[in-house]
């Protein structure tokens, strides 16, 4: 391997300044990065590893009912925790269907929110690819692309990001607070991840050195738990992205939506929140007509590449499909096969 | 060598006999303790580290290679290259045997392949030498790389498989079609598939002037010394090879392939011990694969459900310098009963490494588009898929005319069938829904396999204090060998498995064959039953023989060895102890040797196959399209079963390769570059646990006279056909849609719910 120099800061203050340096990288628990640094896509000069900061790892409710998950939380013990699953099933449910018991226990919000998209071309580092050279050009866009993005791509990237987790906060207006060489500040997960344009090579809207501290759902958020759903649709049971998922909350007031929260995962280069499917639902009934009519709002700007124009009918159906699941209200407990169309088969084995 | 010791089974469960019972692994604790000693763990004193750089492009050549950066990165000792590089004794694209294939050990600047080494960096560490590769920063001069099932110009390879036939018929096959009152014509495309075994490719290799001491993975010790010695011109018996236990072969370890050679090269040229382990992607080139295909069968049966004729023709690809071509047409060979059969394959020449033996190869890729395609005509001809297998049942082997050997496939399709309920299953696809609506479908697959022996060698001892010893080169690739051939061992010299010392896994103990071909415990089993019986027949010589024996003047009458002791056959109070009778003759042990090899008169004679039946429940989200499996029952009729526990296991993982083969397993190939693009356990997807249904396995009695002296068919590969068919016919059975490209996928089934 290259080698690297390894710092471990003692305070944010300290951290923002070491990962400001050029070539430096943040690591956390490192469950997508080792794996970089491993097959040589990327090759840091020094890794400032932030798992022993102070103050990171809580879960706690702010005064206004928000919640803050701090960065370091780990995805297991977010999905775990009895008050979070609860009040943000779907968000528990997208946790418990990503990677595997290994990686959850390992992986960090934080780290979840920036790992790179798993696009294979990417990952080869002898195919060219915008994204980790820019500039040097896109070899999915005509190679083996089926899975790739279906919307919000362009002809210099056709990447998808992978995450789970972000499909449902990006649905309930999750809030990223940073901490950066001028203080902190905070913006819209939505305005996180970037698409590609021309610059697929800029995927966040993060400067160098910044260092995500917390993600914060807003009050709002917890008015959707009765019906709130993720489906990931996947090649395998457990250990697989999603093909395509969506995540799907409703509140639902005197049999009428009242408002509707829809985001697509595996489908664009950021978990795609689809608002102009969200306002066809506003104040009409849940029915199978609505939830048709929300699914081609959704999809009505998605174009495919040579093999994965499946996708967009995928996607359709998961909308559908997720939106009667939230409709027919959360289940009780997570069901053993987190987010799978195959939950309700009994005698389902965990995943 | 390893301690083993028993884990369970005390002597009071075996009721007297050792084959037929249900033990535990024998190495199962050492394995859960991590004291099992995988060859990539062992790190003799001043041992380097040699990591290859491999090719990014498929085809063409290596115009440059940055030697001078790598060299200067700390750590890094030496570079090989192929102008800097030990001799070989004999040039490697030499193919000495037909077990030998060729190698890329850095002859030349040429690229036949993505992933083929070009060069071998060795260092102090790992990590400097993973760098050094890295910095070498190679540069090509490409050629367009030849990728797919449709490159270049067809042709008919001189044979398929190991010196099978190319073309075979029987009959008059377009007559059959012609008078058929059904036909099926359909076309069939199964994947490149990689074995992808858990333990990487490894070896350690030191050399003390020109002996050679190599800890690598390897089904064929023999094999692989023979090549070894061979490509480095140094007599057999400097080589010693430890290979005590397999983190899983499936095919990709049984020869002696490019990599393990270049470890080998890398020590004799840095004068210090060198581990070479390879990278996960890095198993997707040098160390073989299974080659896609495109199979059409063509199919006739009459007013009744007859067979009047098959057809079964398969397109394969091979390396653009050496020639594997995987059998798939000669699964149509044994199953059913047509009066006119004809297989014949064609190939391209592909830039890929040489693709190679790979779990049933030939038989699993055919089993799957035949099943399917007998499926299809059972549905065309209105007759419920096992009625119609049973209507076609062949009491004779259909492209040969031999009686078979044994064949109790009859009695897999009943008691599977019972267990599975599948009497209940409605004729018609699509009929069927659980609570949740989901369709439900119920598939059935036939399982063949060749009972194949090769040769081996095993060596008995009994020692003064009356203990056993049996040796024999065998392997444990996780299959159980430990154990197993333990049990034959210990029958063969009358005496509990833990009285007996099995000494098994390196390359100084006698050639126990190859551990493949589904052949490993009938072949050195033979070997061990032949080696006991000798070094009991001279135990009793020295008794019966010596008119101080209670045994004196037994010679015509005989003895019996059981428990440690010689036993008169007409008269049982009549006995002496091993010990016994070695102390008074006074010598410290009796030893032996014996053999197992193929009966050649009884395979002209017989038709020698395993047999079974799997049937399998398949779940499909009408919408969305995802199917999983949700139960799967294989009856399977073997031969004799030494130890059922291990049995079931074996047939547990064919079950899961065959729903892998249908559901999962692919290797994605870039059509332009030849890239394998999900060369890695993340991509590459094989079923995770949550994919696996509750399996339920029948081992079903058979007794077979002819082929061997145990009776052992062996169970391998097995699992695997039958059951990737089993799945495919019942995705059809719940959805109503054919898919005949495999693995089949989410699109395929995103029809009108």
């Amino acid at each position: 391997m290259k080698p690297f120099d390894y710092v471990r800061p003692a305070t944010v203050t300290e951290a923002v300044a070491a990962a400001a340096q050029p070539g430096a990288v943040y690591l956390a628990a490192g469950t997508n990065l080792l794996d970089l640094m491993k097959g040589g896509v990327s090759r840091p000069d020094r890794l400032v590893d932030v798992t022993h900061l102070d103050g990171l790892d809580a879960i706690e409710t702010l005064a206004d009912g928000s919640l803050r998950i701090g960065a370091l939380v780990s995805n297991a013990d977010l999905a775990h925790d009895a008050e979070f699953a609860r009040s943000y099933p779907a968000v528990a449910e997208a946790l418990l269907s990503g990677a595997s018991a290994q990686l959850r226990n390992a992986a960090t919000v934080g780290g979840n929110l920036l790992q790179r998209t798993r696009c294979a071309y990417f990952y080869d580092s002898v195919s060219r690819c915008n994204k980790r050279e820019a500039g040097s050009g896109c070899d999915a866009r005509d190679g083996e692309n089926r899975g790739h993005a279906v919307l919000g791509w362009s002809e210099s990237c056709i990447a998808t990001h992978p995450s789970d987790f972000c499909v449902p906060l990006v649905a309930l207006d999750a809030v990223v607070e940073i901490e950066g060489r001028n203080g902190r500040r905070e913006i819209e997960l939505d305005a996180l991840h970037r698409l590609p344009g021309n610059t697929p090579e800029r995927e966040s809207a993060l400067e160098p050195g910044d260092l995500i501290v917390a993600v914060r759902l807003p009050p709002a958020a917890r008015g959707f738990s009765a019906h709130a759903r993720y489906l990931k649709v996947r090649e395998r049971t457990s250990y697989a992205f999603a093909v395509v998922s969506a995540a799907a909350a409703l509140r639902i007031e005197n049999g009428r939506i009242a408002e509707a929260r829809l985001a697509l995962g595996g489908v664009a280069a950021k978990p795609w929140r689809a608002r102009a499917a969200e306002d066809v639902l506003r104040g009409v009934a849940p029915t199978a007509d609505a939830f048709q009519e929300a699914a081609w709002r959704a999809l009505t700007d998605a174009k495919p590449s040579s093999d994965n124009a499946f996708k967009i009918e995928l996607a359709r159906r998961i909308v559908v499909r997720a939106l009667t699941l939230a409709a027919a209200g959360t289940p009780a407990r997570i069901p053993a096969l987190p987010a799978s169309p195959f939950a309700s088969t009994s005698g389902a084995i965990h995943a | 060598m390893p301690e083993l010791n028993l884990t369970s089974a005390p002597a009071h469960l075996r009721h007297g006999s050792n084959i037929g019972q249900p033990l535990t692994r024998r190495d199962g604790i050492l394995k859960v303790k991590g004291q099992a000693t995988y060859a990539a763990d062992n790190h003799p004193p001043g041992m380097l580290f040699a990591v290859m750089a491999v090719s990014g492009i498929a085809h063409g050549r290596v115009t440059s290679l940055d030697v001078a950066a790598a060299k200067r990165h700390p750590g890094v000792v030496d570079v090989m290259t192929p102008d800097h590089k030990p001799a070989l004794a004999i040039d490697p694209e030499i193919k000495t045997n037909p077990f030998v294939f060729r190698m890329e050990v850095l002859q030349s600047n040429e690229v036949r392949y993505a992933n083929q080494p070009i060069a071998v960096v060795i260092a102090e560490t790992l990590e400097a030498a993973t760098e050094g590769a890295a910095l070498l920063a190679p540069r090509y001069e490409p050629l367009p790389a030849l990728v797919g099932l449709d490159a270049g110009e067809s042709f008919v390879p001189p044979v398929v498989g190991v010196g099978n036939p190319t073309e075979l018929h029987r009959g008059d096959v377009e007559a059959g079609l012609a008078s058929a009152e059904k036909q099926i014509d359909a076309i069939y495309e199964t994947p490149p598939q990689y074995h992808n075994a858990m333990e990487p490719h490894a070896i350690v290799a030191s050399w003390d002037g020109d002996r050679l001491q190599i800890d690598m993975p390897t089904q064929g010790l023999m094999l692989s010394l023979a090549r070894i010695a061979e490509l480095f011109g140094i007599a057999h018996d400097k080589i010693h090879i430890r290979s005590p236990f397999l983190g899983g072969g499936f095919g990709s370890k049984g020869l002696m392939a490019g990599p393990p050679t270049l470890g080998i090269m890398a020590a004799k040229l840095v004068g210090r011990p060198v581990k070479l382990v390879l990278r996960r992607e890095q198993m997707y080139g040098p160390v073989g694969h299974r080659a896609p295909t495109r199979q059409r069968l063509r199919i006739g049966a009459d007013g009744e459900g007859r067979l009047t004729a098959l057809d079964h023709h398969a397109r394969t690809v091979s390396s653009t310098f050496d020639d594997f071509y995987e059998p798939a047409a000669d699964a149509s060979h044994t199953l059913y009963a047509a009066p006119a059969i004809r297989t014949s394959h064609d190939a391209v020449r592909v830039n890929t490494g040489t693709p190679l033996f790979m779990r049933a190869p030939g038989e699993a890729t055919g089993s799957i588009a035949l099943e399917s395609a007998i499926d299809e005509m059972a549905w065309a001809c209105g007759i419920d898929p096992l009625a119609f297998r049973l209507k076609n049942y062949a009491e004779v082997e259909p492209m040969t005319g031999r009686p078979f050997s044994s064949k109790a496939l009859r009695a897999c399709y009943a008691q599977g069938a019972a267990r599975f309920g599948w009497a209940k299953r409605p004729l018609q696809p699509r009929q069927m829904r659980d609570d949740a609506g989901l369709l439900v479908g119920w598939g059935m697959g036939t399982a063949t396999f060749p009972a194949l022996m090769f040769q081996a060698e095993a060596r008995a001892a009994i020692r003064r204090d009356g203990s056993g010893v049996m040796e024999i080169g065998a392997h444990d690739m996780g299959q159980g060998a430990w154990t197993a051939l333990a049990q034959i061992a210990a029958d063969a010299v009358g005496l509990d498995i833990d009285r007996v010392e099995f000494k098994a896994g390196t390359s100084d103990l006698p050639d126990a064959g190859i551990a493949g071909g589904s052949a490993h415990t009938a072949t050195a089993g033979a070997a061990i039953h032949s080696a006991g019986a000798a070094v009991i027949a001279k135990l009793a010589d020295l008794a019966t023989k010596d008119e101080r024996s209670p045994l004196f003047g037994a010679g015509n009458a005989g003895v019996i060895a059981r428990d440690g002791r010689l036993i008169r056959r007409d008269d049982e109070s009549r006995s002496e102890s091993y010990a016994e009778i070695l102390a008074r003759a006074g010598v410290a042990e009796v030893e032996a040797r014996g053999t197992g090899a193929p009966n050649p008169a009884a395979m002209e004679e017989y038709a020698m196959h395993a047999h079974g039946a799997v049937f399998a429940e398949v779940k499909v989200d009408p919408e969305l399209g995802q199917a999983r499996v949700t139960r799967m029952v294989g009856a399977f009729a073997a031969g004799r079963i030494v130890n059922p526990h291990l049995v079931k296991s074996q047939l547990f993982g064919g079950m899961i390769w065959g729903l892998s083969f249908a559901l999962h397993e692919e290797a994605i190939t870039d059509r332009r570059s030849g890239r394998i693009m999900n060369a890695n356990l993340g991509e590459y997807h094989i079923p995770v646990n949550a994919d696996v249904p509750p399996l339920d396995v029948i081992t079903v009695e058979e007794h077979d006279p002819h082929v061997n002296a145990l009776g052992i068919k062996g169970v391998g590969e097995i699992g695997i056909t039958g059951s990737a068919g089993a799945v495919a016919n019942a995705v059809w059975h719940a959805t109503g849609v054919r898919v005949r490209r495999f693995p089949i996928r989410i699109e395929e089934l995103l029809t009108q719910p």
